[in-house]
């Protein structure tokens, strides 16, 4: 199980693999053999391809982590560009045919004055339209050594600015802004769940293979924090972090934070399956032939439930996602100029602007559709993670 | 029973000490005091202190003092049953939190108990009908729930009000009974605003809920005992509710230990989204300003309601499942 190779599968014979899970279907010899000699990793993901949901998750969530990679790419705009003459635009709706041809454009949308309450309202100016380009021009960026200034989207005048999802109080786009934010949200739950998941290996293996006194601390701490209640103690933790610190270095601390208490479950997962094949015969004879302990934990047991403690990482991503977004959202996590969606979501604090802006509460359904994907990538990789139970 | 009682009691004090070191050391943490806030504060607002003024009042509140001495004295304090002073109400912290904790309780039981009633049934009505349209609604009504983040539920459902009713469901009293002693008016005043965050910090634990009912009465349905119910002509329902159901409750009771300390301060964003009175804002407020003592106070009733709810479900465990209480 260790062989890192790409399923190469035939059609046939998976579909019988899949025929012998739900009834006995007799096997053909070339199936079973398919089986008998596949790795864990294929044998993992037969089951997870059959969970539909899960695999359109899956596709969804390598399309979210481009935009990770690249945030400018899927930008149009420098995501602190403001302009108080363009404050709460509504969302430009993305039109994809005009005069009868494919051409992208948006409706040109004009500031004026209500004369009653002096308050700014946004009219489409008729017979009038921004166009847009797939893969236009706009503000240079780069990725390692490469520079470019193409988008995804962009206004083909490039003095024109188009608000594909409206812009916030101080006139910044939101879709970029959204960009941005995805990364450093997602991203902050990615890392924490991996430090976590770090933490909970160490030190649930410890726990479980040494046994001894150092279990007996290991549990109680396990105990302790399992009592704590995380979100005050986290807010206590974010507000006692020096108000000098750059964007970065809350960054880096938020993610720590989150994971010094989100080790637990892992922990505890990770412990009891130590304890379950520290008796197996596998375990004993690498230890007999003179394996050293690192190598009995890290190439004989931990393979064995390695699906297992990825599963269990996806699960546990979109609470940090929330958990981070409460977090901004109070003023506690990050703050600006870090864009997360907590911060975006800071902007529709009260009922007045939402119901002005509606568009500003984008940034929570994001949120919303993220964990969702997580979840469901997670549910799938879970029941997959054991192949040979039922 | 009574000795394991007991030893989960003797548990609370131990754990109260070191939630009480780690929350001083959090609320020392932050560079400066409180009076370095108040003084910014001061200098905004025009007017200002000198250092020499400031000096004297730290040194009148022990904020000179090295950090064991502050962490013994506020220790003995809370010995005495004193939670000091907060700087920034100039009022007892006791007073402060008292008057707030009965509606974080409140408000936390209240949706615990609605999150029950919803999920029991949703899980024995989904699993009964595995696979119907009913069973589908609610799996996708569970995966939203799971999902939503409660504050931005709190948000999309006061906006929904106010845009289309144009009501403002903020807070948990109309404004003439904010002030106004407790009195049967102001109950029924206050039946009227709860429901809203209720709902909202009750529907992210159903879902989880119902999801767990409905594994669990699946996994009794098809058991032999089922068959032979209805071989003996019981009623379906009176079959279903009788046995199987009883024995799917159980699992969901240890559930219980990690969800009413989630309630408690789960319940701290949507408080300050929706302004309720309760101590969540109460702590957001005196973290910002380093009201040091106001929140250590609140942070260790936080961490003794948390004890409280983890000790409470093992409780409830032990009293319905015996072979617990047999260990």
């Amino acid at each position: 199980m260790t062989e890192n190779t790409t399923p190469v599968v035939q059609n046939t014979v998976v579909t019988l693999i899949e025929d012998s899970e739900n009834n006995e279907v007799f096997l053909t010899s070339a199936s079973e053999e398919k089986v008998s000699i596949a790795s864990n990793w294929q044998l993992v993901w037969w089951r997870f391809r059959k969970n539909k949901l899960a695999v359109i998750s899956l596709f969804l969530l390598i399309f979210v982590l481009t935009i990770i990679l690249f945030p400018d790419f899927y930008a149009n705009q420098p995501s602190e560009q403001t302009n108080a003459r363009q404050a709460y635009i509504p969302i430009q709706k993305l039109h994809f045919i005009k005069d009868g041809r494919l051409d992208l454009w948006v409706e040109k949308v004009e500031g004026q004055r209500n004369p009653k309450t002096l308050g700014m309202e946004w009219v489409t100016v008729p017979d009038e339209s921004v166009d847009v380009k797939f893969f236009g021009k706009g503000m240079k960026w780069e990725f390692l050594f490469w520079e470019t200034d193409r988008h995804l989207f962009a206004a083909e005048d490039s003095s024109e600015r188009v608000f594909l999802l409206g812009s916030d109080r101080m006139g910044r786009d939101q879709w970029s802004r959204l960009m941005y934010a995805t990364r450093t949200s997602l991203t902050v739950g990615m890392v924490s769940v991996i430090l976590s998941v770090f933490l909970g290996v160490v030190l649930g293996g410890i726990s479980g293979y040494f046994g001894g006194t150092a279990d007996m601390i290991i549990q109680r701490l396990i105990e302790v924090l399992n009592s704590v209640p995380y979100v005050p103690i986290w807010m206590a933790m974010t507000a006692a972090l020096p108000r000098t610190w750059t964007s970065e270095q809350r960054f880096f601390a938020i993610t720590v934070i989150l994971s010094l208490l989100g080790w637990t479950t892992l922990g505890r997962e990770v412990r009891g399956k130590f304890l379950s094949i520290r008796e197996e015969d596998f375990v004993m004879s690498a230890e007999l032939i003179g394996c050293s302990k690192a190598r009995v934990i890290f190439k004989h047991m931990l393979p064995t439930f390695f699906s297992h403690i990825i599963a269990t990482g996806t699960l546990s991503i979109p609470m940090m996602i929330v958990n981070e977004t409460s977090l901004s959202f109070l003023g506690l996590g990050l703050r600006p100029p870090a864009i997360s969606f907590g911060v975006m979501l800071q902007e529709a604090q009260n009922v007045q602007t939402m119901a002005k802006a509606p568009w500003l509460m984008i940034p929570g359904l994001v949120v919303v559709i993220a964990v969702l994907m997580f979840n469901l990538v997670g549910d799938g990789l879970r029941d997959a993670a054991d192949p040979y139970s039922k | 029973m009574a000795s394991y009682i007991l030893k989960r009691l003797l548990v609370i004090p131990i754990l109260l000490l070191v939630f009480s070191v780690v929350i001083f050391i959090l609320i020392q943490a932050p560079p400066g005091d409180f009076m370095t806030t108040y003084s910014a504060i001061l200098a905004g607002s025009g007017s200002s202190l000198d250092a020499e003024q400031l000096d004297a009042m730290r040194v009148s509140y022990g904020l000179d003092q090295p950090l064991h001495v502050q962490y013994l004295r506020w220790m003995e304090k809370l010995f005495h049953g004193d939670m000091g002073l907060s700087l920034l109400y100039m009022l007892p912290n006791k007073q402060l939190i008292g008057e707030r904790l009965g509606l974080t309780v409140l408000l936390a039981l209240f949706s615990f108990f609605l999150s029950w009633l919803i999920a029991i049934p949703a899980g024995i009505y989904t699993a009964v009908n595995k696979n119907s349209f009913g069973d589908y609604f609610f799996t996708v009504i569970n995966y939203i729930g799971v999902a939503i983040p409660n504050f931005f539920l709190a948000l999309l459902l006061m906006w929904f009000f106010y845009s289309k009713f144009g009501w403002n469901l903020v807070g948990l009293f109309s404004p003439e009974y904010e002030m106004a002693p407790w009195s049967w008016g102001k109950f029924v005043d206050l039946l009227k605003h709860i429901w809203l965050p209720g709902i909202v910090l009750a529907l992210g634990g159903s879902a989880r809920l119902t999801r767990v009912m409905r594994a669990n009465l699946l996994d009794e349905l098809g058991k032999p005992y089922m068959i032979t119910g209805r071989a003996k002509g019981l009623s379906e329902w009176k079959l279903i509710l009788k046995s199987p159901v009883r024995l799917a409750l159980n699992p969901l009771v240890s559930t219980i230990g990690n969800y009413i300390p989630q309630l408690f301060s789960g319940s701290l964003v949507v408080a300050t989204v929706m302004n309720l009175q309760n101590i969540g804002p109460l702590l957001l407020q005196a973290l910002s300003m380093q009201d040091m003592y106001l929140s250590g106070s609140i942070l260790l009733v936080y961490c003794l309601l948390a004890i409280v709810g983890t000790i409470i479900s093992d409780l409830l465990l032990a009293w319905i499942d015996p072979r617990i209480r047999m260990e």
